[in-house]
């Protein structure tokens, strides 16, 4: 079965839950922003979790379904349309053969994302299906989706597809500040820097995109000016370059880099990362280790309990 | 040696404050000794100058038991043989047209492009690990002379394979990127192929020569890739 693309919309990509244990070659894990919604669009309609879907991002794709198809549309609402009907989000959609599916924009959010039964078929490099943008490979040859694209799914035999009440997805999502631990070189910082990242706002910068997340706010200050050796780099971490205003590290980041890294976005919360719009005002909000690893516990019992 | 929780999924070993052979060495041992479990909780290891970052999935190992089976294998690697590291020549064209800041370098440092260039080609560099993107590779060994600066406003686009030097270290653009590494001339390689079995040229640990080649032999070997 392919799906032809007509519209690719802002910046759609094909990702999966990312690309591991190469980082020290250079090469990021990529993988969906929003990891929360992109398993669920798979569990709704009974794909293995990690199969590949599209990731779109504020504006979305509208694609021609040559066969017909089960696909999942969920994380930001894009006022998912099929022909000229809106149809239901966060569920299964049965699309004919012949039918245009299209998606707009982002109502509450940056990214959704559009999984279908069987997942579509690329080849996967080094073990996954991720565009890595940066490295141009993985997904469709590297790239973002373009018009004409023509996607080729996995054949698959007909798995049960299941339905999510809004208000069970509103209580697995987190909500509220985005929660941090404190980071490798928090003892550069003192108190008055780590009062700020907890205390005020900040605004996500129109430079942002999926390798990091710029904040605009209250500058944030080591101790004393130092240069720090260039170390590897986690996932989430909010690294402090000279100016003071932090950047937020996402799935597309370097492996490594030189500036010091007061905080880090705890696992749980990454998904609320990969739903950050530019302009949005963000918080951040101190947890322990233990804290941030009970958060993370908790939402996979209830992806269990409402997905099975 | 520290051990940091630097997130809820990940450990910081931290050897020390330098670069060095010596703070490599142990870097290399642990990131090759982690390397050989083949542990499915590990899900990525970065490698920098004097640490290792240790990236696991934390629902199935905590990092108490993390930091407990680091100790050990920094134990068990006082007992090993230092690893063996990797020889890999690498040629490169020192001409101006690709090396873009290579006459302003040479002005600075007193020499002709000349003397710059085969300054440039004689250490046995180190690679001393990977990051930035894809393929890019840290190597440390540059002569002091060499020494310069990264510029004030990085280019826009810098060329794959772009040979370039930023304050003591030197590195090669595997992809075309953005970058603010002054570059003094240009290798015909591939350094990043994502499909084949060994996607990057370069490894945490090779031994790097460099070969200086002509613009004709350039071209050449660029038509070979």
């Amino acid at each position: 079965m392919a799906i032809r693309v007509q519209q690719p919309g802002l910046f759609t990509t094909i990702q999966d839950l990312g690309r591991y244990g190469y980082s020290h070659l250079g090469i990021s894990p990529a993988g969906a922003a929003d990891p929360l919604s992109f398993r669920i669009g798979n569990l709704l309609i009974g794909n293995d979790v990690n199969a590949p879907a599209l990731e779109m991002t504020l504006l979305g794709a509208t694609l021609e379904f040559d066969e017909a198809a089960v696909v999942a549309i969920t994380g930001a609402d894009c006022e998912p349309k099929l022909g000229s009907a809106r149809i239901p989000f966060n569920t299964a959609i049965e699309v004919p053969a012949g039918a245009v599916l299209s998606c707009g924009s982002m109502l509450n959010g940056a990214r959704s994302y559009l999984a279908v039964q069987g997942g579509f078929d690329v080849p996967l490099v080094m073990g996954s299906a991720s565009t890595d943008a940066r490295g141009r490979f993985g997904g469709i040859k590297g790239h973002r989706l373009q018009s004409g694209d023509v996607l080729q799914v996995r054949r698959t035999k007909a798995s049960p597809v299941h339905t999510l009440a809004p208000e069970s997805l509103e209580a697995l999502a987190s909500h509220g500040p985005i929660r941090v631990t404190r980071g490798a070189q928090q003892d550069w910082f003192d108190a008055s820097a780590f009062e700020k990242l907890f205390s005020c706002a900040y605004t996500v910068s129109d430079q942002s995109d999926r390798a990091g997340l710029r904040m605009k706010g209250e500058p944030l200050r080591p101790r004393e000016p130092r240069q720090l050796l260039t170390d590897g780099i986690p996932l989430g971490a909010i690294q402090v370059p000279q100016d003071g205003q932090p950047i937020v590290l996402f799935v597309d980041q370097q492996t490594t880099g030189g500036y010091p890294k007061i905080a880090n976005v705890i696992a749980a919360d990454m998904h609320l990362v990969g739903q950050l719009r530019p302009r949005d005002e963000v918080r951040f909000a101190e947890v322990s280790i233990p804290q941030a690893i009970e958060a993370l516990r908790e939402q996979e019992r209830r992806l269990k309990e409402l997905l099975p | 040696m520290r051990i940091i929780p630097a997130s809820d999924s990940s450990l910081l070993v931290e050897f020390g404050n330098a670069i060095s052979p010596q703070l490599h060495g142990r870097v290399m041992t642990l990131f090759l000794a982690l390397e050989e479990r083949h542990d499915p909780r590990i899900r990525n290891l970065h490698p920098g100058y004097g640490s290792l970052l240790i990236d696991f999935d934390p629902l199935q190992l905590s990092h108490e038991e993390l930091a407990s089976i680091l100790e050990q294998a920094v134990a068990d690697a006082n007992d090993r043989p230092y690893f063996v590291a990797r020889m890999v020549t690498l040629p490169v064209c020192y001409d101006p047209e690709f090396g873009l800041d290579l006459l302003e370098l040479a002005q600075s440092a007193n020499l002709t492009v000349e003397q710059f260039a085969s300054q440039h080609s004689l250490p046995l560099y180190r690679v001393y690990f990977l990051g930035f993107s894809p393929g890019f590779a840290y190597l440390g060994g540059l002569p002091e002379p060499l020494h310069a600066p990264r510029l004030a406003t990085p280019r826009p686009r810098v060329a794959a394979g772009s040979v370039g030097i930023a304050g003591s270290q030197t590195g090669i653009y595997p992809v075309d990127s953005p970058g603010g590494w002054r570059i003094i001339g240009r290798t015909p390689m591939r350094l990043f192929s994502p499909g084949a079995t060994q996607p990057t040229l370069l490894h945490p640990s090779d031994l790097v020569r460099i070969f200086p080649i002509d613009r004709a032999t350039f071209e050449e070997m660029s038509r070979e890739q």
